[in-house]
Formats: C-alpha cells, sequence, structure tokens
C-alpha cells in the first residue's frame, strides 16, 4: 500500500472518540466499508471494519499506545490495496506490504515505529521493458504487453490491469523505466504503467477454473508419495507445537517445483522469519540453480506485530500469488500459521463485541476461511495463459486438538491434509506427518502423471506401502499386548518391512544437504529397493528359512542410508543385489 | 500542570472508571491520590471523549469517588542506566533494596516496539548451561526463548538458578571478547520463600552484582504483574542492545502473570477465550515472548527462559499452549522423574529446542552432536515404549535387543540426565556419557549416526566415562 498514490484523494475529516487497543473508533468520518483511514496525528494506518450510524469503527495496523479521542482520522476512500509490479520477487513485507528493509532505513532502527509509510515497490528503480505489443494492437484486460527480466528466475509479464477497458495501442515505450512510467497508451486515452493496484480483499478475475491434474512436486517422501498435492489444490497441516509444521512449510518453499513462491508468517516467530530471510538467499532453487530469493516473496507478520495487520497479511500474500498466476506461473503460496489469522480476526471481534460462535471464533469464520482457500486453484486467465496458486495452510489447534474450529472448518474445504503428530515428533521421527490420518484427494487425478512420467506401477507400489503400513499399524496393537516374539513369522517379518518403510521411506532428513530434498524417482527407488527386500524376505521364509535369520541380514539396515546418497541408482541397484543374493543364499 | 479530575464514576475489581473533559490517550499513566493521601498509579485501558477506564496496578482499595486523579500525559516509562545491576526493585520498577534513587540514563516506554524480522540477527551461538539434559539434547541458543514446562511441587527453580549459575559460551571464554553476562530476573506473584530462594543463591553465588531483580510476590497487587515482565524486558533490551551485555531473563511464574490478564479481562466484562482467559491472551504473550532475540550489529543479545507451571500438569491448557506456539521450544519438568530422584528431572522426550540443529555441530559444539542426540533419542523413545510391554510381558519375555533398549533407556535417566543441580558438565563430557550409552547398542543399531563418527568414537571396549554396568 503506497501513502503517496492514496493521500491524494484524501477525503474527510474525521475525528477520533475512542481507543481500546488496536480499534478505534471515530465520528464524522465519509468513508465506506473497507476503506484505509489514516488515524491520529501520527498517521496510523487502519481500515473501516463497522459503520453504525455516525460512528465509525477502525481496526489499526499498528500499536495505538498514546493514542487519544478528538485527534483527527482522514480517509482515503479507497480499500486496502497492494501494488503490484516488477521489484515484489526477493522482497520481504508486512502484513500490510510495507517492505520491511525499507521501513529498517526510513525508521533508521531495528525496531518497527509507528506511523510510517513506504511504497511496497521501488518506484524510483528503473525496469526495462521489453514491449510485446505494437501501436495498432488491440488489447483488453489481462492481456500481456511486454516482459520485464525482474530476476534471474522470473520474467515479470507486464499486464492491461484487470478493471481497464482496453482498447487499441496507440503508442508503446521500450526501455528502463520506473514502475509509474507510462509505457503503453491507448486508444481510449487510458495510460498503462508497469504498476498496478488492486484490492486484497478481492480475487482477480479469470476466465476459468479447471481441474488440476498435475502434481506440485515438493521432494518431500511422503508428501510425492503418498499424500500428494496438485498444482493448484489446497492442502492443510495441522498440529501440535513442536510436530514440525514451520520445517515442513519451509522445505516446500524451498523445493516445490513451483515458480514463484509466496511465504506467509503469519503470527509466527521472528526468528523464524529471520531464519528465511538468511538461509534463502543462499540456498539454490533446483529448478533453475539461481538462488531461491529470486522467486520468492515473503510476507512477515510476526506474533508481536500489530494484530490487525495480521489479520490482512493472508489477503495481501494471495493477492500477489494471483498476480502471477495471471502471468501463466504456477505459484506456491505457504500460509504459516492460518490459526493466528483466525485469531486476528477472534481478538478484533471480541473488541467489537460482536456474538461469539464457537469457541469465541466470530461466526464468519468457516466463511471467511472457505473464501480465501477458494482462491486456490488452477486456472485459465483472461489472458488465455494457464496459471495456478497452491495454498498450503499451516493450523495450529490448540493443545493439538484437531476438533477445534479453525482445524475442523479447514478440513471441510482443503483436499489435501497432512497430519502432524506429536507421538512421532517425540521420537524425532520427521517429518512428522501421521500417515494413518493423512490424506490427499488428487491421488486419482495426479496418478496419471506419475505413471507417465516416473514409473507405470506408481500407483501399485504405493498402494502397496499402504497396506503394508496398515497392517503394521493393526499388527502394533497385538504387539503392544503380547511381544513381537509371540507373532507368526510372516507377521513378524512384515513388521520388519514396515520398519524400513518408516525408517528408510517415510522419514527423511530435512538437514541433510542431500536427503532434504528427493526426487519422485528417488522416492520411488526406495520404495523399490524396500519392496524387493519384502519379496525376497518372503520368498526365502517359505523356502523354510528361519524369520531371525531373514531380519538379521547385514545388508538390509543399508536400506536407510539411500536417502543421503547423491548417485543413489547404483546404490540402489547394488543392493538389491545384495540384499537378493544374501537371502537366497540362506536356501 | 496536568489536570486534576475528582469524577471517579465507578469502581469495579482493578478497573477505575472516571469523566474526562480533556482527551486522554491510550495506554497514558495515571496517578490516583486517595483522600488520605496515599498514592497509586494505574493505567489507560480505554478512553473515549468522556469516560476513561483505568486498570489500577496496585490494587484498588481505598480508592473512593473523591480520589484525585491526574493523568501524566506520558506511557509508562522504566528509567534506564546501566547501575541498575546489583538492584532490586519491586514489580513496577521502584527500588526496595534500600540502595540511592535510580539516576537515569534514558527512559524507555516499557511496552517495547516490535523488532523488524529483517534487522534480526539468526541465533546460532550456543550457550553451555552445563545441564546434559539441555546441552547435549535440546540446545539453549543466544537470543533464544525456551520457556520451562513445569507444575505445582517440582524443582524449575532449582533448575532455573543452575542454568543463571552456569551459563557460558565457550569460546568466548577463550577469546574474551568483551562482552558481558547479566541476568535479569522477574518474578510474578511467586512465595516469599521461593523469592528468598533466588536471593540466597544469588548473594551465595555472588551473582546479584550482575543481576537486575524485579520482585512482585505473591501478596502484591496482581495488576502490577502484567508491567513487570515488561519492565524486566525492557531493562534487558536496554542492556543488551545498548551496553552490548548478554542478558539472560528469566521470568517466573508466567502462569501467575496469564492469571493477571484474566483478572483483568474479567473485569471489563471482555468476552472471554477458553478457559476464561481473554482472547488476545496470545498476542499479549508474544509481545513479551519476541522481545527476546539479537539485532544485527549489536553485540548483545536477549535470552529468555520463562518459567511456567501448568495447572493440573497439563499441557493443553491455554498457557503452556500459547507459550509453546511462541517460544522456541520447551523444557518439560518431569514428575515421575522427580520422584525417582533425577536431578534436574528433565523429561528430554516431549522437550525441544527449535534452534537447536542451526547452534551445533562442528565450529559450535561437536560434529557429532546431532548424530548422537538423534540416536539417544530415537533409542530412549524405544525403550520407553518398551517400558509398557515389560510391565505386561516382563523381561524374560522380550528379546535381547529389546533388552538392551530398556537397559539403555534406565541408563540415560540416571546416569545422563542425572547429574545434581551442582555439577557442571562441559558438552564434550555430555557428548562422551553418550556415547558410552550408545555403545550398550550393537554398532548396527546406530542408523543414525555417519559411519564416521561410528568408527571414531564407539567404545569397542566398554564405557570410558561411566563406570560399566553391572551386567555388563
Amino acid at each position: 500500500m503506497s501513502k503517496a498514490t492514496a493521500s491524494d484523494d484524501v477525503r474527510e475529516d474525521g475525528v477520533i472518540e475512542s481507543v481500546s487497543g488496536p480499534v478505534v473508533t471515530a465520528t464524522d468520518l465519509q468513508a465506506r466499508m473497507n476503506d484505509v483511514v489514516y488515524v491520529g496525528t501520527e498517521g496510523l494506518m487502519g481500515e473501516v471494519i463497522e459503520i453504525e450510524g455516525d460512528i465509525t469503527t477502525i481496526q489499526v495496523y499498528e500499536e495505538t499506545s498514546g493514542v487519544a479521542p478528538g485527534e483527527p482520522v482522514e480517509s482515503t476512500g479507497a480499500p486496502l490495496t497492494v501494488d503490484l509490479g516488477p521489484g515484489m520477487m526477493d522482497s520481504i513485507y508486512d502484513g500490510v506490504q510495507r517492505p520491511l528493509d525499507v521501513l529498517e532505513s526510513k525508521m533508521n532502527s531495528a525496531y518497527l515505529d509507528r506511523g510510517v509509510d513506504a511504497p511496497g515497490i521501488d518506484l524510483e528503480k528503473e525496469w526495462e521493458f521489453n514491449p510485446e505489443v505494437e501501436a495498432g494492437d488491440q488489447v483488453t484486460a489481462g492481456d500481456i504487453l511486454g516482459i520485464v527480466p525482474e530476476t534471474e528466475s522470473i520474467d515479470h509479464k507486464v499486464m492491461v490491469p484487470p478493471d481497464s477497458e482496453g482498447g487499441e495501442v496507440v503508442d508503446v515505450k521500450s526501455g528502463e523505466y520506473t514502475v509509474d512510467d507510462t509505457i503503453v497508451e491507448l486508444d481510449t486515452g487510458e495510460e498503462i504503467r508497469m504498476r498496478q493496484e488492486w484490492p486484497v480483499r478481492e480475487a482477480r478475475p479469470t476466465s476459468e477454473k479447471e481441474t488440476p491434474t498435475e502434481p506440485l512436486i515438493s521432494g518431500q517422501r511422503i508428501l510425492d508419495g503418498l499424500f500428494p498435492i496438485a498444482k493448484g489444490g489446497t492442502a492443510a497441516i495441522p498440529g501440535p507445537f513442536g510436530s514440525g509444521k514451520t520445517v515442513t512449510q519451509h522445505q516446500l518453499a524451498k523445493w516445490a517445483d513451483a515458480d514463484i513462491v509466496v511465504y506467509v508468517g503469519c503470527g509466527e516467530r521472528g526468528n523464524e522469519m529471520t531464519e528465511v530471510i538468511e538461509d534463502f538467499p543462499e540456498l539454490e532453487d533446483p529448478l533453475t540453480g539461481n538462488p531461491l530469493m529470486d522467486r520468492t516473496c515473503l510476507i512477515a507478520n510476526t506474533s508481536n506485530m500489530p494484530v490487525a495487520a495480521r489479520e490482512s497479511c493472508v489477503y495481501t500474500g494471495i493477492t500477489i500469488a494471483e498476480y502471477f498466476r495471471d502471468m501463466g506461473y504456477d505459484v506456491a503460496l505457504m500460509a504459516d500459521s492460518t490459526s493466528r489469522w483466525a485469531e486476528a480476526m477472534r481478538e478484533i471481534s471480541s473488541r467489537l463485541e460482536e456474538m461469539p460462535g464457537e469457541e469465541g471464533y466470530p461466526a464468519y469464520l468457516a466463511a471467511r476461511l472457505a473464501q480465501f482457500y477458494e482462491r486456490a486453484g488452477y486456472y485459465q486467465n483472461k489472458n488465455g495463459t494457464e496459471g495456478s496458486v497452491s495454498v498450503i495452510g499451516a493450523v495450529s489447534p490448540p493443545g493439538g486438538d484437531f476438533s477445534e474450529p479453525v482445524t475442523q472448518n479447514t478440513l471441510r474445504i482443503v483436499k489435501t491434509f497432512w497430519a502432524l503428530d506429536a507421538d512421532l515428533a517425540e521420537r524425532r521421527h520427521f517429518p512428522a506427518i501421521n500417515w494413518n490420518e493423512s490424506y490427499s484427494l488428487y491421488r486419482d487425478q495426479l496418478d496419471p502423471w506419475f505413471e507417465e512420467n516416473v514409473s507405470e506401477d506408481w500407483a501399485e507400489q504405493r498402494q502397496w506401502a499402504i497396506d503394508t503400513l496398515d497392517e503394521e499399524a493393526e499388527l502394533q496393537e497385538i504387539v503392544q499386548l503380547v511381544g513381537k516374539d509371540a507373532l507368526p513369522d510372516d507377521q513378524q517379518l512384515t513388521l520388519e518391512v514396515a520398519r524400513y518403510l518408516r525408517e528408510a521411506w517415510l522419514q527423511q532428513n530435512a538437514f541433510h544437504p542431500t536427503d532434504t530434498y528427493c526426487e519422485p524417482e528417488k522416492t520411488y527407488g526406495i520404495l523399490g529397493a524396500i519392496k524387493t527386500l519384502n519379496d525376497e524376505a518372503f520368498d526365502a521364509l517359505d523356502a523354510g528359512v528361519p524369520v531371525e535369520e531373514i531380519t538379521d541380514i547385514d545388508n538390509a539396515p543399508r536400506l536407510n542410508r539411500i536417502g543421503v546418497q547423491e548417485d543413489y541408482n547404483e546404490f540402489i541397484e547394488e543392493l538389491e543385489a545384495d540384499i537378493t543374493e544374501e537371502l537366497r543364499e540362506k536356501y | 500542570m496536568q489536570k486534576e479530575y475528582r469524577t471517579i464514576t465507578e469502581i469495579s475489581g482493578p478497573l477505575v472508571f472516571a469523566e474526562v473533559d480533556e482527551p486522554v490517550g491510550y495506554d497514558e499513566i495515571v496517578e490516583i491520590t486517595t483522600s488520605d493521601g496515599q498514592t497509586r498509579r494505574g493505567q489507560v485501558l480505554e478512553t473515549t471523549s468522556d469516560l476513561v477506564a483505568i486498570q489500577v496496578f496496585e490494587g484498588t482499595s481505598g480508592i473512593d469517588r473523591q480520589a484525585s486523579v491526574q493523568f501524566k500525559g506520558e506511557t509508562l516509562k522504566m528509567d534506564l542506566t546501566e547501575d541498575l545491576l546489583g538492584r532490586v526493585l519491586d514489580g513496577s520498577g521502584q527500588p526496595i533494596d534500600g540502595g540511592p534513587e535510580i539516576e537515569p540514563d534514558e527512559r524507555q516506554d516499557i511496552v517495547g516496539a516490535a523488532i523488524n524480522p529483517y534487522s534480526r540477527e539468526y541465533p546460532e551461538e550456543f550457550i553451555q548451561t552445563g545441564v546434559s539434559a539441555i546441552d547435549g539434547m535440546n540446545t539453549l541458543v543466544r537470543g533464544q526463548k525456551l520457556p520451562i514446562f513445569s507444575a505445582s511441587g517440582l524443582p524449575h527453580n532449582d533448575l532455573a538458578l543452575q542454568i543463571a549459575r552456569q551459563a557460558t559460551v565457550p569460546e568466548e571464554d577463550e577469546d574474551g571478547d568483551g562482552s558481558e553476562f547479566a541476568v535479569i530476573f522477574g518474578a510474578m506473584g511467586i512465595t516469599a520463600e521461593e523469592a528468598n530462594e533466588f536471593m540466597d543463591d544469588f548473594e551465595r553465588t555472588g551473582a546479584l552484582e550482575r543481576s537486575v531483580v524485579f520482585m512482585n510476590l505473591a501478596d502484591d497487587p496482581a495488576v502490577e504483574r502484567t508491567v513487570t515482565p515488561r519492565m524486566a524486558l525492557t531493562t534487558a533490551e536496554y542492556l543488551a542492545f545498548e551496553k552490548d551485555y548478554h542478558v539472560l531473563v528469566i521470568l517466573t511464574d508466567m502462569t501467575n502473570y496469564c492469571e493477571a490478564l484474566r483478572e483483568i479481562g474479567a473485569a471489563r466484562e471482555e468476552v472471554p477465550g477458553r478457559r476464561g482467559y481473554p482472547g488476545y491472551m496470545y498476542t499479549d504473550l508474544a509481545q513479551l515472548y519476541e522481545r527476546a532475540g539479537r539485532i544485527q550489529g549489536r553485540d548483545g543479545s536477549v535470552t529468555q527462559i520463562p518459567i511456567l507451571t501448568m495447572p493440573g500438569d497439563d499441557d493443553t491448557h491455554p498457557i503452556p499452549d500459547l507459550t509453546g506456539y511462541i517460544t522456541e521450544g520447551q523444557i518439560y519438568i518431569d514428575r515421575d522423574l522427580n520422584s525417582q530422584g533425577v536431578q534436574p528431572p528433565v523429561d528430554v522426550l516431549p522437550s525441544l529446542s527449535r534452534l537447536m540443529d542451526d547452534g551445533i555441530g562442528e565450529g559450535l559444539t561437536r560434529g557429532d552432536h546431532a548424530d548422537v542426540k538423534d540416536q539417544l533419542f530415537a533409542a530412549y523413545a524405544e525403550g520407553e515404549d518398551l517400558r509398557d510391554l515389560v510391565n505386561i510381558v516382563g523381561r524374560e519375555a522380550l528379546s535381547e535387543r529389546d533388552n538392551k533398549y530398556l537397559d539403555l533407556a534406565d541408563r540415560f535417566e540416571e546416569e545422563f540426565v542425572q547429574q545434581g543441580y551442582e555439577t557442571e558438565r562441559d558438552i564434550d563430557e555430555t557428548i562422551e556419557i553418550g556415547w558410552d550409552l550408545l555403545s550398550t547398542l550393537p554398532k548396527e543399531e546406530l542408523n543414525r549416526v555417519d559411519e564416521e563418527f561410528i568408527e571414531e568414537h564407539y567404545r569397542e571396549d566398554g564405557p570410558e566415562i561411566l563406570e560399566a554396568s553391572a551386567d555388563a
């Protein structure tokens, strides 16, 4: 949001009537619902959330200490918008799109001061604009006018704003321009610049929403292998604290094969965001080899930053994501954590003294969540390109209890559910995703892709893994009662195989340089090696080899080391041969 | 100067409502003088053009409608100077040690602005606490906030004191870069006995001269507790980021702080959240905990160890729950281990340090630290699981492998976690004990340790630090 442009049309002054935390009421203010206003002599940014007679209620995005009744309120006459244009990649914003690096230098302090504003994109910087239209061309809303090489990874496509009437191009510029210079002029007199604005609470228009058929490859074995998410899909990661939500989100942000990643840190820890800011520029994008930050936009509204800006940060994030989708990119948005967003809604709602719904959350919680997740999808854009926004939301249920309203309302909408489990986390089984509780409704629609691109028996192998893990879960209940040795031989063997499925396949070390990313071929390869062990072991058992001898073979523990191998193909081949040989020698 | 009002309309619990005819700022400080001449301080909770709600820190008893109300025109500030070190203050920052008045170099708003995430520096300097269960398994780093989850009747204070006494950063002892260590102790609603325990220990070990103590005792006004941690943290930030100290802040007991929040919320007739605690408690706690950290270009750091007692040992209670979502891990004190006499009774399995992975390893602690930790976690967890089974089928029915894990779990508690509150172990010793324990398992079981490290450290001929176990 840039004050520079918004304050041009300041309309009318109001006067503060009362202040209670982030909620301020004003009288005599001419403003519409959701208009952005500037509150008090310091000009704190806020948004109109209720109008009752002469009284306007405002949620303020900054700390309100010291603000007193009688101070002025200015309305901008416009809703909360984001600035869209070149310069968003490799940047870090707060919840209302103020760049944190610019704020640091403007405030000349490591602390966030109040009443300082900054445009979301650099207004001074000149970008190289390469036109793709010429005079005489007809353009309509959404059409691509030209290309700006924004970072090494991303070509920024300059588009006709969605609310434009369109028309015939009469003049096109080429060369170095700032985002506010006119680059294309239409016969209607409309001057198009690289920068456009869009209200965050409104979805950007598209032509059509399509059924996603391509997976968003995450490089995480349990996700790609068992619970894949589609490009344009939605997923929720609920889990109690300490179960690895944030690490999973970071892993996705690092390795997901999306063109663009928008990472929203909503009400989370400051040090975590710092980790992202420090790590990502040094990490390489596995697809292009460029720094990861080149394709990443961070939104950091940490837990101690004002609560109203926390409420808006997920909208800021998804609007930026949609803008890149319009260019034809696959965008992945991580929101960590949507519970903090819901709590921000609850906090504001309670200050408004609204009638609370379940557990104090406002009655519109479910509707807001649904509206947000519905902005994800695989789309046919207005300009004919195809793009997607995948949304992966972390949920932090109080006490790890999934029956609470935010988790439940999220599960009604999303199609992929990665349930994090405190028990697994406690024994340091990471990622601590519970394979019995999690699900993905995209499996069937993505199988054709995996079968074509990885292996024909992808779905079959996966089913075998699921069956084995299911059987293990059942057997474990018996083992808890009578001990492992009381089980028949074949069941003992199943337990052993399932143990390797857990340790060698499902577990993955996010902090190991090689194991942190596992391509689908490798995911398939490891599973194949375990399957080989399984088949050979059962053959040996049938041939009369005692089960202890089978489970004791020297080569099996090497399965656990496949993950850390870079040249895994050779390793797997050798290992499969060794296992086969060792077992066949026994009969 | 400021206008005086005698316009109190309502007094309710810790709140006073007064009519005003001039605008009063939100969060502004108020001085109330009772008819018998006592003064009380308070803070504006809600302000409208004609009515103001005031929360009184020292309690409202003795205030009547004739009391005078004076608005100070500024928000609550803390007097700051390096001379605060060695001083004992009450819960709202007034000296109670009989020493001289505090002559401030600077006055800071106690609310404290949020640190710009862009300006933070990621914490990755290992702090050696000398406690194996923490250093080895849940390492603390500078700038971290790592709470102790405890419950009534458990020795969390002993552990906190041990950490305060022993905490060092090993490398810097050698090159001595000049940054000094300071402890800030914020007591909220603890009993006088507990307070004495802390003060005695501080005096005994000479720690007091590098400490600032804020005391709000159980019989002090509850509302004052809401400002005590903010006073403590404002002081911590000043010492860390202006005076280059490495500050360790111990806040105890956060449960009392939250109770005070609930009390104010109830008095204001707010819509309550879970278990009656206010809906904004997450934000409120975050504004405290997030004041830990490091800032780029500054030498100092603020590390927080808040202590909270979980009502009914229940970690899904809103206080530990919200805390766990904000802090970078937690250390659990366990009742069973305590009754077994393990000192400190830290339950390492549910404990966690989120910043550990970046704070350990070659050059920080030791190259094999992470692997040893992972393997110990996995092995101890497996041993713990087997204990349930043993209760049903007995040890004889278990395989040799299972018995090894059971033994390891026992020895882990008795020899790794158990060390006594006065014993200090450096990180080498802690990891070597780890190797002694891991070497009771066959080599092939160590699937989380790099082969190189196994080669180097696996004990082929019995333990090197611990006594050999009886059956070996």
